[in-house]
């Protein structure tokens, strides 16, 4: 398998492209420094991203309250994370990193708050 | 009540502005802020890649946020609230801030100093002139971030973004996680003007294609947007005839650029730089009023927070050190922009006033490649900046040493883009 990517470890921006050998490992060309391969070959074998969105808030000043994947999550998970994160409903007050919803999707991360948010 | 310093503005520069002076030793620091709460823009900018500069982890908007609130109610400093700031006036030694809010009516607050923090806005459709009806579903994308970040009502279904802008980028993902189909970003010049990651994590990640090279020219819908035709330009930014592009949607995003916020600075007599659309400033930003500095996208636009706030910490600094009378007056150094700079901030320089080094922030006006900055006094080359890729959308900050500057007397500095010297 063969992708095209632009690498983001350095403003530089390299337009890479990277080929799956048939021993499993990987073939990265177009990059102009080490840490290129290393960015391509994680996005290749494990993407993952942090997810921030929003949950509904009662009873606050703002019936949003941001929120964000304590760690990242796989990128192939990330509509199924929405899913989920979109049923919750918090009451404030709530606190930056109060946890708002535990183990998502069963990946032992938390979806945690991103800010302050008092009783209205 | 005399103030020594009030700032106009509680965002990300008008906080740490704050902060930094009360830390230097200003005594009665004030915030004013027209919003419900303090944090301006970084309050809907839910994302996270904030303060990888500052604080070394990344944070999302609201957190950066709030860290830099704590420290302003550590540190004591008041604030007022949804009260709006209509004019600033000099009066003798002293400047007269005139404000109104729901509690206090009207009341004109006196103060020593003056930090102006009121960042930017947007460029409006108004502003750019597309033709065809007014229906609604057309957003800037900050007020779509607001809508959906902060007051909880989605904007749209099928979207269309015009302009790669940061706003634009962010929101073109943030509508797609929240269920919207976003069918294309439409960039009328041939590089884009949002940073390198954005691309990447917000329309690559999402297969969200970038349309270079192209803008739209006409938008359909009388009462909601129904579609938008685009097209394709030439070198000159003309649209091509006959290679326009229906596109059905029900909502617009406009990510066209953003304009420093300057209505009272122009009123008050503030000299300008038509290039920033800000004020002309000092190493420590200082206008060319005494005591009153300005910082943040009120003075340029940035592409980082981080840098917002590393120059409002000038600021504060540079509002404590005139309050104690130790602000040099003198103008030793100016800055120019050569060829392939569009703009360099601070345009002035006092030796006397700078620690150990000028960082001076400017952009270049297209994408360069295997080019350098130089810095020169008349025809020598006094510093040179080497990066292997220059880009309109990251400013470039470019660090030159007191000792550098102290071999010259006085003089003006230009900056061009030049090839690297062999």
């Amino acid at each position: 398998m063969k992708k095209n990517m632009t690498c983001i470890v350095c403003p530089v921006g390299c337009q890479m492209t990277v080929e799956e050998k048939n021993d499993g490992t990987y073939d990265v060309t177009g990059n102009t420094c080490k840490r290129g391969p290393k960015y391509a070959v994680a996005e290749m074998t494990n993407p993952t991203r942090v997810v921030p969105t929003t949950v509904v808030i009662k009873n606050a000043m703002l019936p949003r309250l941001p929120v964000k994947t304590a760690q990242p999550i796989p990128k192939g998970q990330i509509f199924d994370a929405m899913a989920v994160i979109n049923q919750v409903v918090v009451q404030a007050p709530v606190k930056t990193g109060d946890v708002v919803l535990k183990n998502l999707l069963g990946l032992g991360i938390d979806v945690v708050a991103t800010r302050t948010m008092n009783k209205f | 009540m005399i103030y020594d310093v009030v700032i106009l503005g509680g965002g990300p520069a008008g906080l740490a502005a704050a902060a930094e002076a009360k830390k230097q030793g200003a005594e009665n620091v004030l915030i004013l802020e027209r919003d419900r709460e303090l944090g301006g823009i970084l309050n809907q900018c839910i994302h996270n890649g904030f303060g990888l500069h500052t604080f070394n982890e990344e944070l999302t908007g609201p957190e950066y946020a709030e860290r830099h609130i704590n420290e302003i109610v550590e540190l004591g400093i008041p604030y007022l609230l949804n009260t709006m700031v209509l004019d600033m006036v000099e009066h003798g030694d002293l400047k007269v801030i005139h404000v109104i809010n729901e509690n206090d009516g009207y009341m004109a607050i006196e103060s020593k100093a003056v930090i102006l923090t009121m960042g930017c806005r947007e460029r409006t459709s108004g502003a750019i002139g597309i033709p065809g009806y007014r229906p609604s579903g057309v957003f800037t994308a900050g007020t779509a971030q607001r809508f959906i970040n902060m007051e909880g009502y989605m904007c749209g279904k099928e979207v269309v973004i015009l302009g790669s802008g940061d706003i634009g980028l962010i929101m073109a993902r943030r509508m797609t996680l929240e269920g919207a189909h976003v069918q294309a970003v439409c960039e009328l010049m041939p590089y884009s003007n949002g940073l390198v990651r954005n691309i990447v994590q917000c329309l690559d990640d999402y297969d969200i294609p970038l349309k270079l090279s192209q803008t739209i020219t006409f938008i359909h819908g009388k009462d909601r947007v129904e579609g938008v035709t685009i097209a394709k330009v030439d070198e000159r930014l003309k649209a091509i005839p006959g290679t326009e592009e229906f596109i059905p949607c029900d909502t617009l995003l406009l990510s066209v650029g953003l304009i420093p916020e300057n209505e009272i600075t122009r009123h008050a007599g503030v000299e300008m730089d038509p290039r920033t659309s800000g004020s002309v400033v000092g190493e420590l930003r200082q206008t060319s009023m005494p005591g009153v500095f300005a910082c943040g996208n009120v003075v340029h636009v940035h592409d980082l927070v981080d840098f917002v706030s590393q120059e409002a910490v000038l600021a504060g600094k540079g509002a404590a050190k005139y309050l104690k009378g130790q602000l040099n007056a003198d103008v030793d150094f100016t800055t120019v922009n050569g060829d392939g700079i569009g703009y360099v901030v601070p345009q002035k320089v006092a030796i006397k006033n700078v620690d150990d080094s000028v960082t001076f922030y400017m952009r270049v006006r297209q994408v360069f490649k295997d080019k350098v900055v130089n810095a020169y006094i008349g025809d020598t080359i006094i510093a040179t900046k080497k990066e292997k890729k220059f880009l309109p959308a990251e400013m470039v900050n470019f660090k030159i040493t007191k000792d550098i500057l102290a071999e010259y007397p006085s003089g003006e500095i230009r900056f061009v883009v030049e090839e690297a010297k062999k």
